[in-house]
């Protein structure tokens, strides 16, 4: 992508005009996801979308060919955690996008992050030129923080850029959550409380409307808002690290009869079978074995292989919990499944985690996550093996269109690659 | 993120009415009372190895004895001497604590234990010249109190010491020694302009932090620049980057003046010995070369300035440390032999960071600066080899590649420089510790792991082998046996 970024302000003036082209990349090693791998397969797309993949693959005369021999190929990522668009510069709260209204009193179940969406942000850019070309985004704070989104790295305005939302509600569970901190047990009294008077809320409307009805938990939004947990129609996202809190979740789910996916789970791993038997899936990293908090004594590497190996539908996330893996680097969710790998997770399932399974996890699937006709064509062309190190994602292309747009730091990195810097554009150049 | 999270934390810490005026003065010693409380052996280690011209030089002696070890050889295995080309299929001797023999095949004693390295590689130890663990020590959830990082009282803790806060039972140890980590340097955070004293630690379960520490590594000093210092004391001062400066400033100037009443004391013996202040003892050494400077610092312009600082003072800076804007005045830093300890990939999580770029690394390995890969983080610490990966990644795409011969240096020998101990580790070569590590493979790959490690010639950890893996008395009881990564 070096090469190609200094010329990149020419290119994204051709990036409408290769919308509309006939792409084929040929000659790969394919990996579909949805399939077997192909070796010398073919991937061919028109308008946006994947319109065949295989061996034999006839291509139209007039399309463009981009020889990939010796390459691998492989959908765009999907990153299932990230506040990409919602946050701009971490430490800046002007910029910080991701916050629940009302987290000071713990239930924010109507806040949509995704409204505040910036189709400008400075961390898009990363994201893509590393093959990352779908996100998660999700709220933080509070017992209830909000609704999950997924967002689709096109460039665009931010509703170019909502593939899907709500996806989730974002709940957390643990010690001290809730209004004013507390115990286990009061924060998931206060969950129960909430979602009784979403019930009661449901069948009696027209009373809370005329003031007929005992004060309820939550506000009158929020009340609504969960109303679509309840009756199924989006799961609940909860975060819970600690066996006994995530076996909680799981009798929550029960009793009111929502779906789940689970967040975090450090210590899933130890009540694997039981996530397996309740068909949970979860999101979770293979970076992180510290002990950093009482809920988080049993958190290891194995993590994600242990439950994979269970039978769990396990979406590799970033958690190594120091390097901004929800933001600035995005992009590195392909070495947590590598690092999966080397904890006891097979390759295959490895690349499923951070493609296919996330999009179905969040009801994607029929649009990205694997390389199909009729899916978005998102495609990434490898250097090599996808989860290593030195592998360099040479083309990426998102709905069709080839991600040509140079990052904030390919531009730092053109100006001072010789010293003193090149604080003028280079000779030549318009 | 977790970063961010200590940071607010101490943010609120020190904005939450502390206004304690400079420390008590320590009481006054005399020369012969404290010297007659030294050994003979560690004066001499003192005096040649980067103890302090102080009345106490070495108060919190090293008690570390190397582990039980046998003659070993690994055969067979690729290694990377971070002194030379890389040695196909070679051999490396470990005997009496030393590197004994290495090369394309060694003479092994006959009870010397062969390990066949097919397949594998072998590094020296890994050094971290950027650590908190044990300082900051895990589990620390709230009322937890193991956070001892930062002594956010005052913006100039010259007088501090972090050994003081290393527990050494913190379960963060063993996992960095799992990730092949034989030396780290355990600093104080970056809340104050002036942190206090560092300490160099070898990564060995023991009681006590005495039985860690590196027999005879010099200290070093935290200072720290930019965001900060200036938002924790913003309520008092310094609140801005002009105030950071004004601060280091003054603290020099009486430094300089301190190490005048001292050295002219230290000449003559005439008369009572000026009073001891444990700070300026602290700075006073760093002007006599016998502490080395750490500083944390992001900006270009801000390095630029302390380097500034640094010449009206007479001081080094040993090492910038993030330096995420290390890339902007490579230059500057070559010139100053300032070497850059920093990340593969972390920014844009504050201001000051926001410049970051992945190739900082090979545009400073380039320039010909001493280049570091450093963690500040437990995480990443376990995993310095991935991260030098991923710079080295990063190299080849914009045209200044790295070899792995120059990229294993960066967590090696040019942190072992760093800290002073260019010596004595960081490089497979006859006569140096054997502090080594096998991999199960090449240890720039995603799926290769540290699979034995060696401290002065002593098996610590093997991950094959449960009896060859350290859990500290915390870990007992409430971390699963089978949790930690080591298997």
């Amino acid at each position: 992508m070096r090469a190609r970024s200094l010329a990149a302000a020419a290119l994204v003036l051709c990036a409408t005009a290769t919308q509309a082209q006939t792409i084929a990349i040929t000659g790969g090693k394919v990996y579909p996801v949805s399939g077997p791998v192909i070796e010398g397969g073919t991937v061919l797309f028109r308008d946006g979308k994947i319109v065949a993949v295989g061996r034999d693959v006839a291509v139209p005369a007039g399309a463009q060919r981009i020889d990939a021999t010796g390459k691998v190929v492989t959908p765009g990522l999907v990153n299932a955690a990230t506040e990409l668009g919602l946050v701009e510069i971490g430490a800046v709260s002007s910029t910080r996008e991701y916050g629940a209204p009302d987290a000071q009193n713990g239930i924010a179940a109507a806040f949509t992050p995704w409204i505040g969406l910036n189709p400008t942000s400075i961390l898009l850019a990363p994201a893509r030129e590393a093959g990352v070309t779908t996100v998660m985004v999700s709220p933080e704070g509070g017992l209830i923080s909000g609704q999950a989104g997924i967002v689709h790295l096109v460039p665009g305005t931010a509703e170019d850029m909502i593939m899907r939302s709500p996806v989730g509600m974002v709940a957390t569970l643990g010690p001290g959550r809730g209004p004013n901190g507390g115990s286990r047990a009061a924060t998931l009294l206060k969950l129960r409380e909430v979602l009784d008077d979403a019930k009661a809320y449901r069948t009696r409307r027209a009373d809370f409307e005329r003031a007929q009805i005992r004060p309820l938990a939550a506000s009158r939004l929020d009340l609504e808002a969960l109303q679509m947990v309840l009756d199924g129609r989006v799961p609940m996202i909860i975060e819970a690290d600690k066996s006994s809190d995530i076996q909680a979740a799981m009798r929550l789910a029960k009793d009111y009869g929502f779906r789940m996916i689970l967040a975090g789970g450090a210590e899933a791993w130890m009540v694997a079978d039981e996530l397996a038997a309740a068909h949970i899936p979860v999101l979770t990293g293979a970076m992180n074995n510290i002990p950093e908090t009482f809920a988080t004594l049993g958190q290891r590497q194995e993590n994600a292989g242990l439950l994979n190996k269970a039978g769990v539908k396990v979406s590799v996330i970033g958690n190594a919990g120091g390097g901004d893996e929800d933001a600035f680097n995005v992009r590195n969710v392909r070495f947590e499944a590598g690092n999966a790998v080397a904890y006891g997770m097979d390759w295959d399932s490895a690349l499923r985690s951070i493609t296919l399974t996330p999009a179905e996890t969040f009801g994607v699937a029929d649009r990205v996550g694997s390389l199909a006709p009729g899916r978005s064509a998102d495609v990434v062309i490898w250097s090599g093996d996808p989860l290593e190190f030195a592998t360099q994602p040479e083309r990426v292309f998102i709905a069709g269109r080839e991600v040509t747009q140079p990052s904030r730091q390919d531009l730092l990195e053109d100006r001072y690659k010789t010293l003193p810097p090149n604080y003028r554009a280079p000779l030549g150049k318009p | 993120m977790r970063h961010i999270a200590i940071a607010l934390a101490v943010g609120l810490a020190g904005c939450a009415g502390q206004t304690s005026a400079a420390p008590a003065p320590a009481p006054v010693t005399t020369s012969a009372t404290s010297r007659s409380q030294t050994s003979d052996s560690t004066a001499r280690i003192a005096a040649s190895e980067g103890g302090v011209s102080v009345p106490n030089d070495n108060p919190f002696p090293s008690t570390y004895k190397p582990f039980p070890s046998r003659p070993t050889v690994i055969r067979n295995v690729t290694i990377l001497t971070a002194a030379g080309p890389t040695i196909r299929n070679g051999s490396v001797l470990l005997r009496d604590g030393r590197i004994a023999a290495v090369g394309a095949s060694v003479g092994a004693p006959a009870d010397a234990v062969v390990i066949d390295g097919t397949g594998k590689y072998v590094t020296p130890g890994i050094i971290d010249t950027h650590s908190h663990i044990g300082a900051g020590g895990v589990p620390d959830d709230n009322g937890t109190q193991t956070n001892d990082v930062n002594e956010a009282t005052n913006p100039v803790t010259a007088n501090v010491w972090v050994e003081h806060s290393v527990w050494p039972q913190d379960p963060q140890f063993p996992r960095s020694l799992a990730g092949g980590v034989t030396t780290l340097q355990v600093l104080p955070g970056s809340a104050n302009l002036i942190g206090g004293r560092s300490v160099v630690l070898k990564v060995v379960p023991s009681r006590t932090v005495q039985g860690m520490k590196f027999p005879g590594a010099k200290y070093g000093l935290k200072m720290a620049c930019g965001e900060n210092p200036k938002r924790v004391y913003r309520a008092r001062g310094p609140s801005t980057r002009m105030g950071n400066v004004a601060g280091y400033r003054a603290a020099w100037i009486q430094a300089e003046a301190y190490k005048r009443r001292w050295d002219k004391w230290n000449a003559t013996h005439q008369g009572d010995p000026p009073a001891r202040d444990l700070g300026l003892e602290t700075l006073a050494e760093v002007l006599r070369g016998n502490i080395l400077v750490h500083n944390h610092c992001y900006r270009a312009d801000e390095m630029a300035q302390m380097i500034d600082i640094a010449h009206e003072f007479g001081y080094q800076i040993r090492s910038f440390h993030h330096g995420v804007e290390a890339y902007k005045i490579a230059d500057l830093l070559a010139r100053d032999s300032i070497a850059a300890s920093v990340w593969a990939d972390w920014g844009a999580f504050k201001m000051e960071a926001a410049d970051a770029v992945r190739g900082n690394m090979a545009m400073l390995d380039h320039a010909g600066v001493r280049t570091i890969m450093h963690s500040d983080d437990a995480s990443g610490e376990q995993r310095l080899n991935q991260e030098a990966a991923k710079a080295m990644a990063e190299g080849s795409r914009i045209g200044l590649p790295v070899s792995e011969d120059e990229a294993v240096k960066w967590m090696t020998i040019n942190p072992a420089w760093a800290l002073g101990l260019q010596d004595r580790i960081g490089s497979i070569e006859v006569g140096k510790n054997a502090d080594v590590v096998l991999w199960s493979g090449d240890p720039f790959s995603v799926y290769s792991r540290a699979e034995k490690v060696w401290i002065d010639g002593a098996m610590m950890f093997d991950r094959l082998d449960p009896a060859h893996q350290w859990r500290t008395d915390f870990e007992l009881g409430f971390v699963p046996a089978n949790n930690g990564g080591t298997k």
